[in-house]
C-alpha cells in the first residue's frame, strides 16, 4: 500500500480575505478510509472541493498517486464525488445516471451494461433502473449518487457528508454499508463531516480542521483517548475541563496544580519540561464515577445534582461542587435522577484520567 | 340560511377558485372572447359595397386569402421575421441569463432591473429612436461616413425587413430574459459540478445538463416572443418601408382604408391558426429533442 497516495503539499485557499484552508499539508495512505472532520466554515468542504478540482488552490500543489493534478479540471481528474445534495440529473432516470459518466470511457455496450449492473447491485438498487430522481427515498438518491460515482472506478472516492440528510436510524445502517463497502471495493475514500461520531465510527484516519488548519490528525482512538489540544478535545465527545499549571516533572509524571482542587501527580502525556506552565485538564464525563456514599478513588467531591437529562441507555448529571461550578458526568442504569436524596453525590475521578492539554 | 351557505362555500372547492377568478374571467370574456367571436363571424361575411356586408355565410374569403399571393408571401414573412427575431434573441439572451444566473452572487436582482431598463420607455419611443440609428443620415451611416468608409449610406438598414428584425429584437429581448432567467437560476450547480466530475467537458455538459434542464425557460421565451411579433404591425409600418411590411399591415388596412372587414377578419383568423400551429410544433419538437439529447 502507497503511503503517500495523496499529497497535499502546503496548500492554501483564500476567498477574499478569508482563509479558508490556510498552508495545509498531509498525506493520505491508499485504500485508507480518512474523513475531514470539523465545524461548518472551517475548510474541510474547500479542502474536498480542491481534490475533486471544483476549485484551484491558491497556493500549494496536489498529488495522486505520484502524479501531479493541481491544475487538471475535475473531468481530467481520476477522483468522483459524491455531492450533500446527491445532485442527481432529474431529467433522466437511474439507469442513465450511473452510466452517465461511463461515456468517455470508451467503452464496449457489454461492458457498460455490466458495469452498470453490478455497481446497481453492489449499492442494492436492481429494480430501480427506469426511477427518475423524485421518485426515490432519501436513502435510495444517496445509493444513486454512490453508484454513479463508483461505477467509473475511481482512484479516490470523495464525499462530502453524504450521510446528512438522512434520518438517524438510516444514516446508521449507512454507516455501516459504507464502512463494508470502502474494505471490499478498496477505494481510498475522503470523507466530509461535521459529525463527530460519523467520523469516529467509520474512519481509519480522521483529520480535525479548524479555521482552514488541521488541529490533529490520528486514529479515532487516538483522537478519543488522546486529543492534542482544547479545540480537538471539545469537539470530539464532551468533556470537563480544569485550569492547571505545572510544577516539578517526575519521570513520566508531572506534578500539577489543579485549581481549587489542589496538587496532583498525573502522567505527563504532553511531555512537558519546564515548571509552571499554564495547562487544561480535561477529564471525560464517562471516567467519573457518581454515588450516594464517598469512594476511595484519587479525587473524591461532595456536590448537589443541579440537572439531569435521561438518555435512556445513560443518565446525565450536571454537578455544582464546592471546588468547581459545573461538572458533567454520565451513569449507566445503575443510578438515575430518583437515586439521590437532596440531590446530594459524590464525584469520583481517578488521575489517570486526567490528561493534559496545551491552553493555546 | 347565511351560515349555511357560508359552511357549503368552505366546503366547496370549485366555488373558492371561481371566485377568485372570476374578474379575470369576466376581464378575458369582455375584451377576448366576444371581439374573438366577432371576428371570427365576421370572417365568414361579404363585404358588397363600402359601407354593405352580406351576413350570409360563406368560406369564400378564406378561398380568397390563398387565392391572394400578395396575403400569403405576407404572411410567411410575417412568420420568417418573427422566427429569426426569437432566434437572435434567444442567441443573445441566453448568455446573459446564463451568466446572471451561475456567475453573479451579489445583486442579481439589479443586474436584471438594469437590463429591462431601456424598457422602462414606450415601445414608440424605442422604434422612433432606431430610426435615429438607422437611418440614412442616422448614427451608424453618418459615423461611417465621417471615418471614411463608406462613401454612400447603406441603405439596407433602413425601410427594410433588416431594420424590422433589428428593432424587434430589441423590443422583445426583455420578456425573453425573465423566463430563461429563471430556469437557468433554478439548476442547481451541483448537476453542472456532476457532470464535470463524471468526466464531461464544459461544453458537453451544457448540452447534457444545463440546456436540457433550461428547455422550459427557452419554450416560453419562444413563444413568448414569437406570439406578439408575428402580429406586430407598428414596427413594420414605422420602420419597414415596402419590403419590411408584414401580414398584420395588410389587415389594419382591410379593416381601415381598404375597408373589407370580412377579408381582414379572415387574414387575422388564418394568422391566429398559423401562430397556433407554430407553437405547438415548437413545444412539442423542443421536448423531443430534449429527450433525444439526454
Amino acid at each position: 500500500m502507497n503511503d503517500s497516495f495523496i499529497q497535499i503539499k502546503q496548500i492554501s485557499k483564500h476567498f477574499g480575505n478569508v482563509k479558508a484552508v490556510d498552508d495545509v499539508s498531509f498525506q493520505i495512505k491508499e485504500g485508507e478510509f480518512f474523513s475531514l472532520l470539523g465545524p461548518s466554515g472551517c475548510g474541510k468542504t474547500t479542502l474536498l472541493r480542491l481534490l475533486a478540482g471544483f476549485e484551484y488552490p491558491t497556493s500549494g500543489n496536489l498529488l495522486l498517486d505520484g502524479i501531479d493534478i493541481t491544475a487538471l479540471p475535475p473531468d481530467k481528474r481520476p477522483t468522483n464525488m459524491v455531492f450533500q445534495n446527491y445532485a442527481i440529473f432529474p431529467h433522466i432516470n437511474v439507469e442513465k445516471n450511473v452510466q452517465f459518466g461511463l461515456r468517455k470511457l470508451g467503452l464496449t455496450n457489454e461492458e457498460i451494461y455490466k458495469r452498470v449492473k453490478d455497481v446497481l447491485t453492489l449499492v442494492k438498487l436492481e429494480g430501480y433502473e427506469e426511477r427518475f430522481s423524485s421518485q426515490l427515498s432519501g436513502g435510495q438518491r444517496q445509493r444513486v449518487a454512490l453508484a454513479r460515482a463508483l461505477v467509473r472506478q475511481p482512484k479516490v472516492l470523495l464525499l462530502d457528508e453524504p450521510l446528512g440528510a438522512l434520518d438517524k436510524k438510516l444514516r446508521d445502517e449507512m454507516q455501516l454499508e459504507l464502512r463494508t463497502l470502502q474494505k471490499e471495493i478498496g477505494i481510498t475514500f475522503v470523507f466530509v463531516t461535521h459529525d463527530q461520531q460519523e467520523a469516529i465510527s467509520m474512519s481509519d484516519r480522521v483529520a480535525v480542521m479548524s479555521e482552514g488548519k488541521i488541529q490533529q490528525m490520528s486514529s479515532p482512538n487516538e483522537l478519543y483517548k488522546n486529543p492534542q489540544n482544547i479545540f480537538v478535545s471539545d469537539f470530539i465527545g464532551e468533556t470537563n475541563f480544569l485550569q492547571a499549571s505545572t510544577k516539578s516533572k517526575e519521570g513520566e509524571f508531572i506534578n500539577v496544580v489543579i485549581e481549587e482542587l489542589g496538587e496532583f501527580k498525573i502522567q505527563n502525556n504532553l511531555n512537558i519540561s519546564e515548571n509552571s506552565s499554564e495547562v487544561t485538564c480535561s477529564i471525560r464525563p464517562e471516567t467519573m464515577m457518581i454515588d450516594t456514599v464517598k469512594s476511595d478513588w484519587d479525587i473524591c467531591l461532595e456536590g448537589e445534582i443541579k440537572q439531569t437529562s435521561y438518555l435512556g441507555e445513560m443518565t446525565k448529571f450536571y454537578v455544582k461542587t464546592k471546588e468547581i461550578e459545573k461538572i458533567i458526568t454520565v451513569s449507566s442504569q445503575y443510578f438515575d435522577n430518583q437515586s439521590f436524596r437532596d440531590n446530594k453525590c459524590f464525584i469520583s475521578i481517578n488521575l489517570n484520567d486526567i490528561s493534559l492539554l496545551y491552553k493555546k | 340560511m347565511l351560515q349555511a351557505w357560508k359552511s357549503l362555500y368552505a366546503k366547496s372547492d370549485p366555488a373558492k377558485a371561481f371566485s377568485l377568478l372570476s374578474p379575470a374571467l369576466i376581464l378575458v370574456t369582455l375584451a377576448m372572447l366576444v371581439p374573438m367571436t366577432l371576428m371570427l363571424s365576421f370572417s365568414f361575411f361579404t363585404q358588397i359595397s363600402f359601407t354593405e356586408i352580406d351576413y350570409s355565410f360563406t368560406i369564400q374569403r378564406y378561398i380568397d386569402f390563398f387565392q391572394k399571393n400578395l396575403l400569403v408571401s405576407l404572411l410567411i414573412k410575417s412568420v420568417k421575421i418573427s422566427f429569426i427575431v426569437t432566434l437572435v434573441t434567444l442567441l443573445t439572451a441566453y448568455p446573459v441569463c446564463y451568466y446572471i444566473a451561475f456567475y453573479v452572487k451579489k445583486n442579481k436582482m439589479l443586474w436584471l432591473v438594469l437590463l429591462t431598463l431601456p424598457f422602462w420607455t414606450s415601445y414608440l419611443l424605442r422604434v422612433f429612436s432606431w430610426k435615429i440609428i438607422l437611418g440614412t443620415k442616422g448614427v451608424i451611416n453618418s459615423s461611417l461616413i465621417n471615418a471614411g468608409l463608406l462613401s454612400e449610406p447603406l441603405t439596407f438598414l433602413m425601410y427594410s425587413e433588416t431594420a424590422v428584425i433589428i428593432t424587434l429584437t430589441h423590443a422583445w429581448a426583455a420578456f425573453a430574459l425573465l423566463p430563461l432567467y429563471v430556469s437557468l437560476d433554478k439548476i442547481d450547480f451541483s448537476l453542472i459540478e456532476a457532470a464535470r466530475d463524471l468526466g464531461l467537458s464544459r461544453l458537453e455538459t451544457f448540452w447534457k445538463i444545463t440546456l436540457p434542464l433550461s428547455l422550459p425557460g427557452i419554450i416560453g421565451a419562444i413563444l413568448i416572443i414569437f406570439i406578439p411579433t408575428v402580429g406586430d404591425y407598428v414596427t413594420p409600418a414605422l420602420l419597414g418601408g415596402t419590403d419590411g411590411r408584414m401580414l398584420s399591415n395588410m389587415i389594419q388596412a382591410y379593416f381601415g382604408k381598404v375597408n373589407n372587414l370580412p377579408l381582414g377578419a379572415a387574414s387575422a383568423t388564418i394568422m391566429l391558426i398559423t401562430v397556433a400551429i407554430v407553437t405547438i410544433i415548437v413545444s412539442y419538437t423542443t421536448k423531443k429533442l430534449s429527450q433525444r439529447i439526454s
